[in-house]
């Protein structure tokens, strides 16, 4: 089980999370023209790295707020957690 | 019986009392602080059970947790458990216990014919042979198997036990309370680390227990107990013994089990029989020691043969005589120190070292005594087939390939030391590259992935000065790190014996037109020859020879067969063991109960209930349950001998004549707030929000980002900035989570709170013609005229005093509202409907008849939006803005979603008007046609229409829109039904909608 630091509760157990995928995609803006090519790419095609990872997740049974995990995929060693809306270094 | 076995006086039992208990019908005695194996071996019993593949017979082979066979089905105050090591198992006053493995009984086997059909067994066995015909495997092979293989039988009744599970955080967990656990956790407590020291046995002191050493001026045993005594009155330490740890998992995060009441006769009241707890360690200190190593001959597995380090055990621990003629084959000093205890109590062993004059001070000290020392020695078989009756043995040469003359001892135990392997499990289960140590033959952890230290014999250190000092250091160093406290620790002196060299020699050659069976695997039944034979066959990785020959596989997980399987791999191909490599050692360490991996989560522990406010009137007016998500909702309400059909017919139909009620508090609610509240609602909803006028309430539809519905619910616009919205009851959870992604990622500038609301409000839904007679009643001071209260309209009312929400939505079709209150209010509101709805024949409804309404109705539901379909399959596209953007309307273009034969929801008929139409069903054109019969939809719910008193279903079907009056067939092979039925709309009822707006 996975130990991880809220940024804004301190470390928690990872079963108060729940995963929400990568975080380093970014939803097209409202009323823009997208082709179906970049919509795919926002809504299904994923690439899937073995190593260094910027996902998502949400201390559901905590603070309830969505945050960025910085996470080895392979090692699961936590590099870093981020706010959601705090800059990636 | 008499204790023929055990010594006058001596080990660290309790001679003053006895306990009784019964093995395989018979009765015996022993003492407190005996095991079931230590007990049953000071009444001369070495026959426990059969093995798994051959069912040869056989004994005991280890102390403790290294034990291969002896596995008995243990009964205890009514219940029965499998797979319990007798070694490990704790004697309590009416013990009963069985082998396994065998029938009729152990000591007449019938399976025991498959040891002389051994020849007929080997190595991928059942891979060859049970693989064809493809028939036979469910009737007869695997019903054979089933009957023949396994460790015991798991009991079919209710577990009456309890188990418990504890989360606990320490700066430093040890595991395992020998030398090296002591020193370490003593020198972390004293700088005032949290410690948690964890001895899988009920005695602490591990290797200290047996072994004759001196540390400070006195015993080990005895410094061992003045620590122990010491750290338990420390407040900063936990100190636990019966308690595994078992497995170590990312994040220094650790499982230990620990037996609170499985040495007692009865779990006492409110104990758990055991606690799981998950540890989480900022570090771990593995001190797990050590396990000896068998050495590999023919005849191995008879009962006799078993470790030297659990026959000395037996001895010093349990005061028990394994055999009274022992002979030793060792390849180190190990064995002498065993040889050395039965001198001293008075009976006379023969020694067969396999090393060519070895010299030591132990070595000296047993020639000292006068024991019959033979170098240069082996054992080629052990003799006897129940009971070890003597051992051939022979002189080897010094490259170990050739055998002198064959030679017959007589001896009635054989002591085998091949010497010791380190555990290494835990730590290769945290991800530490084990290496190879050549000095002694065996791996060691080498570099961590976590915070985690291996010390002592796990290292492969096994001198006791070396360990005390590294540890005492070790814990010393790790808990300054993190209490930054350094508390000098004078570390003892010891006195203990130099050993000499091993000698590496791991397998005793075949004699000459000898085929005896050599057992590297006790557990499983793998001997040398299935590993040839894998090998012949041309298996190479470590972990295909593993899978297809069973070696170091199932409960035993190679505690003693890894090393020696891995040699003879190495030999038959010529590499050297590092490169071979272990197989993963994999958690749990040794078997877990699954009842402590549950723990509290059992029966209506197994998940939340929810109820609603008004769940005792529901009782109390003989409500038929049912699961909705976590809340338990009526399905119906029984009057007399009424069936489900019965009962949800006449509740629904008294919904369209009269008025009916139903509990509607399990539906989700999220308060939105805040001034972008429109603009965030218009952006999640497919439809317009801007516009929605305070004290309204309006119909919406959320989608994924791919398209699909999400939900479905009603919002009402409380006053400017607030709405109140709701959704199903299953996805409430989903929304709210989903509003907060967008909310907190995507458009952060919005300012826009969400809060689940669903618990502070009790709902009632009131429907029916007479349903607004009914609120006038309810609400004499509101306006609740269909001008004053119209469709989708909201006020606040007062109902008797007490606050209320009238929302006038309608789920079934009728004229209907909803009245929300405050959830402790939710009784109150309840009764008052009733009493005052008793003159409009109000009568409650349960989910069957709420179903039922909606179905007639062509509402959808769960079962319509399940995940796979767009606006369009549900009739809801005209709730599709053009003008504004919104959540996964992009998607909405994607070629499938815009199909000119796209599926869509249907209403159908049985034509003979009285076959009800299972779920699930498909439908079909053509009922002949062969199979695999093209699927064109399914049904997706099933009612009985009371408006038209016949069968009616809802389907999702392919060009839906095009198929209006077709005549279909539904398909059931399941419920073996075909039915004819006609295509109609999915709006059964009322389809223009004028009794809602009435």
């Amino acid at each position: 089980m996975l130990h991880i630091k809220c940024p804004h509760c301190g470390m928690r157990s990872q079963n108060e999370f729940s995963y929400g995928g990568d975080a380093t995609v970014k939803r097209p803006e409202l009323n823009k023209e997208v082709t179906d090519q970049e919509w795919d790419n926002f809504v299904y095609n994923r690439v899937s790295p073995r190593g260094k990872h910027l996902e998502l997740w949400q201390h559901l049974s905590g603070c309830r707020q969505w945050i960025k995990v910085e996470r080895d995929t392979a090692t699961h060693e936590i590099f870093r957690t981020y706010k959601a809306n705090e800059e990636i270094a | 019986m008499t204790q023929s076995y055990r010594i006058e006086t001596g080990g660290l039992i309790n001679r003053n009392k006895k306990i009784s208990f019964k093995f395989n019908g018979t009765s015996y005695f022993g003492y407190e602080g005996d095991t079931l194996a230590s007990a049953l071996l000071a009444n001369g019993v070495h026959l426990v059970g059969r093995s798994f593949k051959y069912h040869r017979p056989r004994g005991f082979f280890g102390a403790g947790v290294d034990e291969p066979y002896a596995v008995v089905q243990l009964y205890r105050n009514g219940e029965t458990e499998p797979n319990i090591k007798a070694t490990e198992q704790e004697l309590f006053e009416g013990l009963e216990a069985n082998s396994v493995n065998c029938w009729p009984s152990v000591n007449f086997d019938i399976g025991a014919i498959n040891n002389f059909l051994k020849i007929f067994l080997p190595a991928g066995f059942y891979y060859k042979t049970f693989m064809w015909p493809k028939s036979f495997w469910y009737k007869i092979y695997e019903p054979f198997i089933r009957k023949a293989a396994g460790l015991g039988v798991a009991s079919t009744k209710h577990d009456k036990e309890r188990y418990e599970h504890k989360y606990e955080y320490c700066d430093l967990l040890i595991a395992g309370s020998g030398p090296s656990g002591l020193a370490s956790a003593y020198s972390a407590a004293k700088n005032g680390a949290k410690v948690i020291l964890a001895e899988d046995k009920p005695r602490y002191g591990g290797s200290l227990l047996t072994s004759d050493v001196n540390i400070g001026n006195q015993s080990g045993k005895d410094w061992a107990d003045g620590i122990i005594s010491e750290l338990k009155e420390m407040p900063n330490v936990i100190v636990k013994n019966r308690s595994q740890v078992f497995g170590y998992y990312d994040h220094n995060m650790l499982v230990m089990s620990e037996k609170v009441s499985d040495h007692l006769p009865k779990t006492k009241k409110y104990h758990p029989n055991k606690r799981l707890w998950y540890i989480r360690a900022k570090e771990v200190l593995i001190s797990s020691g050590s396990i000896e190593r068998p050495i590999v001959f023919g005849n191995n597995d008879t009962p006799g043969v078993m470790l030297s380090s659990a026959a000395k055990e037996y001895l010093k621990v349990y005061g028990v005589l394994v055999g009274k003629k022992p002979l030793v084959f060792t390849n180190n000093d190990s064995g002498y120190e065993t040889a050395i205890e039965f001198k001293k109590h008075g009976v006379e062993p023969i020694v067969l070292d396999s090393r060519s004059n070895p010299q030591s001070e132990i070595i000296d000290e047993a020639k000292n005594l006068g024991i019959n020392i033979k170098d240069s020695y082996v054992v080629v078989a052990a003799q006897g087939y129940k009971k070890v009756k003597s051992a051939d043995v022979a002189t080897i040469s010094e490259d170990k390939k050739t055998l002198g003359k064959i030679e017959n001892i007589v001896c009635d135990c054989i002591c085998v030391s091949g010497f010791w392997t380190p555990t290494i499990h835990l730590a290769s289960q945290s991800g530490n590259k084990t290496k190879f140590n050549e000095e002694i033959d065996a791996f060691v952890p080498g570099v961590s992935k976590q915070n985690e230290t291996t010390l002592g014999a796990a290292n492969g250190v096994f001198t006791l000065e070396e360990t005390l000092k590294t540890s005492f250091e070790k814990g010393k160093e790790l808990s300054k790190k993190i209490t930054d406290k350094d508390n000098e620790i004078s570390i003892p002196n010891v006195v203990e014996k130099k050993y000499s060299k091993h000698d590496k020699f791991w397998c005793v050659p075949l004699p000459k037109g000898k085929s005896y069976k050599r057992f590297l695997d006790f557990q499983n039944d793998v001997a040398v020859s299935d590993v040839e034979i894998a090998l012949r066959e041309g298996y190479r990785s470590i972990e295909h020879v593993k899978r297809y020959t069973t070696l170091g596989m199932a409960t035993d997980q190679g505690k003693t067969s890894n090393l020696n399987g891995l040699q003879l791999v190495s030999e038959i191909e010529n590499k050297v063991v590092p490169s071979v490599g272990h197989t993963t050692f994999r958690p749990p360490y040794t078997p877990i109960s699954i009842g402590a991996i549950v723990g509290r989560e059992v029966g209506k522990h197994s998940k939340p209930t929810r109820k609603s406010p008004i769940h005792n009137w529901h009782e109390e007016h003989n409500a038929v349950f049912v699961d909705a998500g976590v809340w338990l909702r009526p399905r119906y309400y029984k009057r007399g001998n009424e069936t489900l059909f019965e009962a949800s017919k006449r509740e629904a139909k008294n919904v369209r004549t009269n008025v009916g009620v139903c509990d509607v508090t399990t539906l989700g609610k999220i308060d939105v707030k805040g001034p972008d509240a429109a603009e965030f609602l218009n952006r999640v909803y497919t439809n317009a929000w801007l516009k929605l006028p305070v004290g309204k309430a309006r119909y919406g539809v959320m989608l994924r980002e791919d398209g699909i519905v999400m939900d479905d619910g009603t919002t009402t616009r409380i006053s400017e900035n607030h709405y109140h919205m709701t959704t199903t009851t299953a996805q409430a959870a989903n929304v709210l989570s989903h509003l907060e992604y967008y909310l907190q990622l995507v458009w952060p500038e919005l300012n826009v709170n969400v809060v689940s609301t669903t618990e502070q409000w009790a709902g009632a839904a009131i429907a029916g013609p007479k349903s607004r007679d009914l609120l006038q009643k309810l609400f004499p001071k509101t306006d609740v005229s269909n001008e004053g209260l119209p469709f989708m309209g909201y006020v606040e009312g007062d109902l008797f005093g007490v606050k209320a929400r009238i929302f006038r939505i309608s789920f079934s079709g009728e004229l209907a509202y909803e009245v929300n209150v405050e959830s402790d209010n939710g009784r109150f509101m309840w009764d008052k409907i009733i009493e005052i709805g008793e003159e409009f024949q109000i009568q409650p409804y349960g989910t069957e008849a709420l179903s039922t309404l909606r179905i007639e109705m062509g509402h959808v539901a769960g079962s319509e939006l399940d995940g796979r379909t767009i606006p369009y399959d549900n009739a809801l596209e005209g709730l599709l803005s053009k003008k504004k953007d919104f959540i996964g309307k992009r998607s909405l273009q994607r070629a499938a979603f815009i199909a000119e034969d796209r599926q869509r929801i249907v209403g159908v008929v049985p034509l003979d008007k009285k076959t009800s139409i299972p779920e699930g069903s498909h439908l079909v054109k053509d009922a002949n046609a062969p199979l695999p019969n093209k699927k064109l939809g399914h049904i997706s719910a099933s009612c009985w229409s009371v408006e038209h008193d016949n069968p009616f279903s809802l389907a999702i079907l392919k060009d839906g829109k095009n198929m209006i009056g077709e005549k279909l067939y539904v398909m059931s092979p399941l419920k073996n039904k075909v039915i004819p039925v006609e295509i109609v709309s999915s709006h059964y009822v009322d389809p223009k909608g004028e009794r809602v707006r009435s």
